[in-house]
């Protein structure tokens, strides 16, 4: 089947448009328009990560996600823009256009999947596929009021997701409501075989309003230092209103949040250093010159192509694993990381959900935090924890700051997506 | 691997701060220790590629013809470990006496390279599938030695570059990937080897060993590459890289040895650097300076998970190895040591010897068998180049069957033979060797026949009987070998002197 | 605290060229993030999760390759099936 894709894109939510584009009638998601984020390999659409360095680059393959979408009937209108291979919070990282945030254009939509979001937020999809390695689905989703749901490490598998930082990241559903996220997730987590590091464990699940009786626990750390008060007053009542609908509200602590950014950013930019080592312009990608030899060739190259914070990663993970320092950045962060994973399993022993916000802050205006990276990285405190410990986890829409969406962060144990979400669509039924 | 950077080797006892000062003497620096550790990389013979299903048998197709989103390092793609190329490494390390490790893991070395498509290495660092294992080797003297086994490890193969020079002298290289990914394991030794010729047989062991497992397969082109570590005692090591064959182990390490005591008899330093072998020139060359050497930034690969088989290696039933082979054969056979050590030396002569063993009319002849193939037949291949595996059992061990029975002589015999492998090398069909001897009349004669001959040359060289008279032994022989020429060969030399003997005699 | 040079030779490592101009303002941020990271030192061993996937394996079938066409569509120059890549001797 044919379907016209016509919506316009006022936000710049989409580095690649398909007008005109092709479905297979008749699965759960038949002639549904879906956005996919542009660091997903999309068989014969081309695929940039964001980034300069793979203009033109046409897969020749489909990402397993994509490949379950197009099974279930999806229609794949285009790739969305996003922060240069996920590296960012903002999506002002795009080497090709900044994406504005529907709710307020002079704001971003929040990164990286922030062409996905704002495709969904402006109405132009109903849902979109974005990747989460750090908060990348969760952050946008909070900053443009939709949900989106980082799913359990394993869960779906990453064949095709461009990567950035491997042992962290995830493909994820987003979504204008919890129903849809569901929906979109349950097409994506089908086995595969290709990746190994995929558990084969699908979520086959239809949401229902269950919260009576679950006990959330509330980290003090998600309310700490650096996290806006307004914030903070928004989601303790979203907190308050599961409380009244029967949840059991606990508090709890994880000490060893105060090594989760440390920890994440040690450990993502040394993954990406070594991932973004293939974009040499040989194989694909803009051709590299010949007149010199490999290695100067090869360095103007990625220092002409890779935008100034790719390169920032680049070189602090190559940094972090370099001999010498190997003991003092990556190994430690990987002790930190397993500390992170032990407060979260005992967390999550004693309770069925951890609960808190997504994000610090609502949307930054347009160009307010691009000049300070490690600004910057601080606003992820209360996304990467999930990715550190691989659990599963939603933002939810829960009221607005100053008139910009804040979002709900409702994490899970591990492959308890089912939990996870039937406490996000409670909320949503409740409050809508 | 060696430990052997300390001290001036001048006998001082001092640091490096004599090297120089003082040149040792020549009888010093022909005394001085020869330590060599190797580093052996072999592809396995999988169907696939270690990490994706592209066919691993690439060697006659056109290039980028066996790849795929995971072996071209596309954007996206995941390496899939291939479960044949871990049995096989654990033969390999069961084989060799090697500790399977409870979890071994992969890790990615990291380096840019064009034959490198994901510009990392997926190998093996601290976590390999095996460690600590011994084989022994002949040394020099003949003596059977150990060498230990440091570790064994599975990685992928790089693509394969070809160096081109454009028109305008500028050049460039070309890339086929279709070699990336091929399953190498590496084997590291310790220092343990004390000459290039003691490294030849180590490697021809080795080969041997899996082959015998059925893992590798040595004739085929770059299948085994070789990084040899070399130093003598007291002095700097230096690791030579990129030797792809068997004979370019021992001539790189010859050059290596010479070039090292050269050094050391002017009294200068050796330094400590990677060298590369240039198999065409047989010589090394220093190629990388201090700044281009590599850190390799290892860390655990994120796309695989540990294995954890320790308890497969305990399923897996090994075949008969080299040195049981070689008992075997010299207890059931009663063959010679070296013999049986020849034959074992590749599977596919052990296992010609045995076929032919099997026909009913040679089975108790193990000795003549194992002389002619040990030491005519494949002398004879390789004169050719051919291999065994073309050899007619059925037509060999019909002519080990006419020496039995003495119906040719050794001479006819191996004319015989070597008739019957050119007919084999030239594409034409071998014939059975006891037709050939019927139908071409080259069976042994009767007594009665060569008394004709021999009056009829005796009487043609009197000079000759004249010498023998005169107490020259010799001048008997002068006479059997025109007696050969006249016979082509079907005389046995021996009787035939004794005939010659009885018939001067008989004159008088 | 990583000098300027350090930050270059780290770039060569990377093989990413970083211009002279930007070398200042890059390092800077650059010891910023390392001042940041400082608190990893802090870090106690835990106890260590076992990792519960493992053995992960396909069986050794061959599966279809790309075509040599789709394999050269992306790259930027062939010559007779090869991919050109810049010189490296």
């Amino acid at each position: 089947m044919r379907y016209r894709f016509d919506a316009e894109d006022g936000n710049n939510a989409f580095i690649t448009i398909v007008r005109d584009a092709e479905y297979k009638e008749g699965g759960v998601l038949s002639g549904i328009p879906v956005a996919v984020k542009d660091n997903i390999s999309t068989k014969g659409i081309p695929t940039t990560c964001g980034s300069k360095i793979l203009e033109g680059y046409v897969p020749p393959y489909d990402a397993h996600a994509v490949a379950m979408i197009k099974e279930a009937g999806a229609v794949i209108v285009g790739k969305t823009n996003m922060d240069e291979f996920g590296m960012g919070t903002t999506t002002e990282n795009s080497a090709y256009f900044p994406t504005t945030n529907p709710c307020d254009r002079t704001c971003v939509p929040g990164g990286s999947s922030g062409g996905s979001a704002a495709a969904i937020a402006s109405d132009m999809v109903p849902m979109a596929l974005g990747s989460d390695t750090g908060g990348s689905i969760r952050c946008p989703a909070a900053f443009c009021g939709i949900v989106g749901l980082k799913p359990t490490y394993g869960r779906v598998s990453r064949f095709g997701l461009i990567a950035y930082s491997n042992s962290l990241e995830q493909i994820g559903p987003m979504a204008k409501n919890v129903t849809d996220v569901s929906k979109l997730m349950e097409v994506i987590s089908k086995p595969d075989i290709y990746d190994s590091t995929a558990y084969n464990r699908p979520y086959v699940h239809t949401p229902s309003a269950q919260i009576k009786g679950k006990k959330i626990a509330v980290p003090k750390e998600y309310f700490g230092e650096g996290v806006d008060d307004k914030v903070a007053d928004c989601v303790r009542g979203a907190i308050s209103k599961l409380e009244e609908m029967g949840a059991e509200i606990i508090d709890c602590s994880i000490p060893s949040m105060k090594y989760a950014l440390a920890a994440y950013y040690v450990t993502c930019t040394s993954e990406a250093s070594s991932n973004l080592s293939r974009f040499d312009g040989v194989r694909f990608g803009p051709k590299v010159e010949m007149k010199r030899s490999w290695h100067d060739e090869y360095r103007d190259y990625r220092g002409e192509r890779f935008g100034e914070e790719v390169q920032r990663r680049i070189l602090l993970g190559t940094f972090a694993l370099s001999a010498g320092y190997y003991g003092k950045y990556y190994a430690k962060a990987q002790v930190a990381r397993s500390n992170i994973r032990n407060d979260f399993l005992r967390v999550l022993n004693e309770a069925d959900l951890i609960a808190g916000p997504t994000m610090p802050n609502t949307a930054f205006k347009i160009g307010e935090k691009s000049s300070n990276p490690l600004e910057m990285y601080l606003a992820d405190i209360l996304t990467v924890p999930a990715n550190l410990a691989g659990v599963p986890a939603i933002s939810v829409p829960c009221g607005k700051v100053g008139g910009m969406p804040v979002g709900l962060q409702i994490i899970g144990r591990h492959f308890d997506e089912e939990s996870v979400v039937d406490a996000a669509f409670a909320y949503e039924q409740e409050v809508n | 691997m060696s430990d052997s950077n300390s001290g001036c080797g001048c006998g001082c006892g001092d640091g490096k701060g004599c090297a120089g000062a003082a040149k040792p003497s020549e009888k010093d620096v022909k005394d001085l220790k020869v330590i060599i550790g190797l580093e052996i990389h072999c592809q396995l013979n999988t169907k696939t590629k270690l990490f994706c299903g592209c066919s691993a048998d690439f060697r006659d197709d056109a290039p980028n013809t066996h790849v795929c989103p995971i072996c071209l390092g596309l954007p996206g793609a995941l390496p899939k470990l291939n479960k044949q190329a871990v049995i096989y490494a654990l033969k390999v390390a069961k084989a060799l006496n090697l500790e399977i490790s409870e979890v071994s893991e992969f890790s990615r070395k990291n380096y840019f390279y064009p034959d490198l498509p994901k510009g990392y290495q997926i190998s093996q660092y601290d976590k390999p599938i095996a460690l600590r294992g011994k084989m022994t080797v002949d040394d020099d003297e003949g003596h059977e030695k150990v060498i230990r086994i440091t570790r064994i490890h599975l990685e992928e193969d790089p693509g394969r570059l070809v160096h081109k020079i454009s028109r305008d002298r500028a050049g460039y290289t070309l890339v086929d990937y279709n070699r990336s990914s091929i399953p190498l394991i590496e084997i590291v030794t310790e220092p343990d080897l004390s000459s290039p010729k003691e490294a030849r047989r180590f490697l021809n062991k080795l080969r041997a060993t899996l082959e015998y497992l059925d893992v590798f397969d040595g004739e085929k082109e770059g299948s085994i590459r070789v990084d040899a570590n070399i130093s003598l005692e007291g002095h700097n090591r230096v690791e030579c890289k990129n030797i792809s064959s068997y004979k370019g182990v021992e001539k790189a390490l010859t050059f290596e040895i010479t070039r090292q005591r050269n050094l050391i008899r002017r009294g200068q330093e050796i330094v400590q650097e990677t060298r590369h072998f240039l198999e065409g020139r047989g010589i090394t060359t220093g190629s990388r300076s201090k700044e281009d050497e590599n850190d390799y930034r290892y860390f655990p690969e994120p796309d695989l998970k540990p294995l954890r088989v320790k308890d497969w290696a305990d399923k897996i039933e090994l075949p008969e190895l080299p040195d049981a082979k070689r008992e075997r054969f010299m207890s059931q056979y009663k063959i010679s040591v070296n013999h049986a050590k020849t034959l074992v030396g590749d599977i596919k002569v052990a296992d010609f010897y045995e076929g032919i063993l099997k026909n009913p009319a040679i089975s108790k002849e193990t000795e003549l068998a194992a002389t002619w193939v040990c030491d005519t037949l494949l002398g004879e291949l390789y004169y050719r180049d051919m291999k065994i595996d073309a050899v007619p059992r059925e037509c060999f061990a019909d002519l080990v069957a006419l020496l039995k029975d003495k119906k040719v002589t050794d001479k006819v015999a191996v004319d015989v033979l070597r008739a019957m492998l050119d007919d084999i090398h030239e594409g034409r069909k071998c014939a059975m060797p006891s037709e050939t001897v019927e139908k071409s009349g080259l069976g042994k004669g009767s007594d009665d026949e060569f008394t004709e001959i021999i009056k009829k040359v005796v009487a043609a060289n009197p000079q000759a009987v004249a010498d023998y008279h005169s107490g020259k032994g010799n001048a008997i022989n002068f006479i059997v070998g025109q007696i050969m020429k006249e016979t082509k060969g079907r005389a046995d030399p021996k009787s035939l002197n004794k005939l010659i003997v009885d018939y001067i005699a008989s004159m008088e | 605290m990583v000098s300027e040079e350090e930050v270059e030779s780290i770039a060569k490592l990377a093989d990413i060229t970083i211009e002279k101009e930007k070398l200042a303002g890059f390092t800077s941020r650059f010891n910023d993030i390392l001042e940041y990271f400082d608190i990893l030192d802090q870090v106690a061993p835990d106890e260590t999760t076992k990792d519960d996937l493992y053995n992960v394996l396909r069986e050794d079938e061959v599966m279809p390759s790309l075509t040599q066409e789709e394999a050269l569509v992306n790259s930027g120059e062939t010559e007779e099936g090869y991919i050109k890549s810049p010189k490296v001797m």
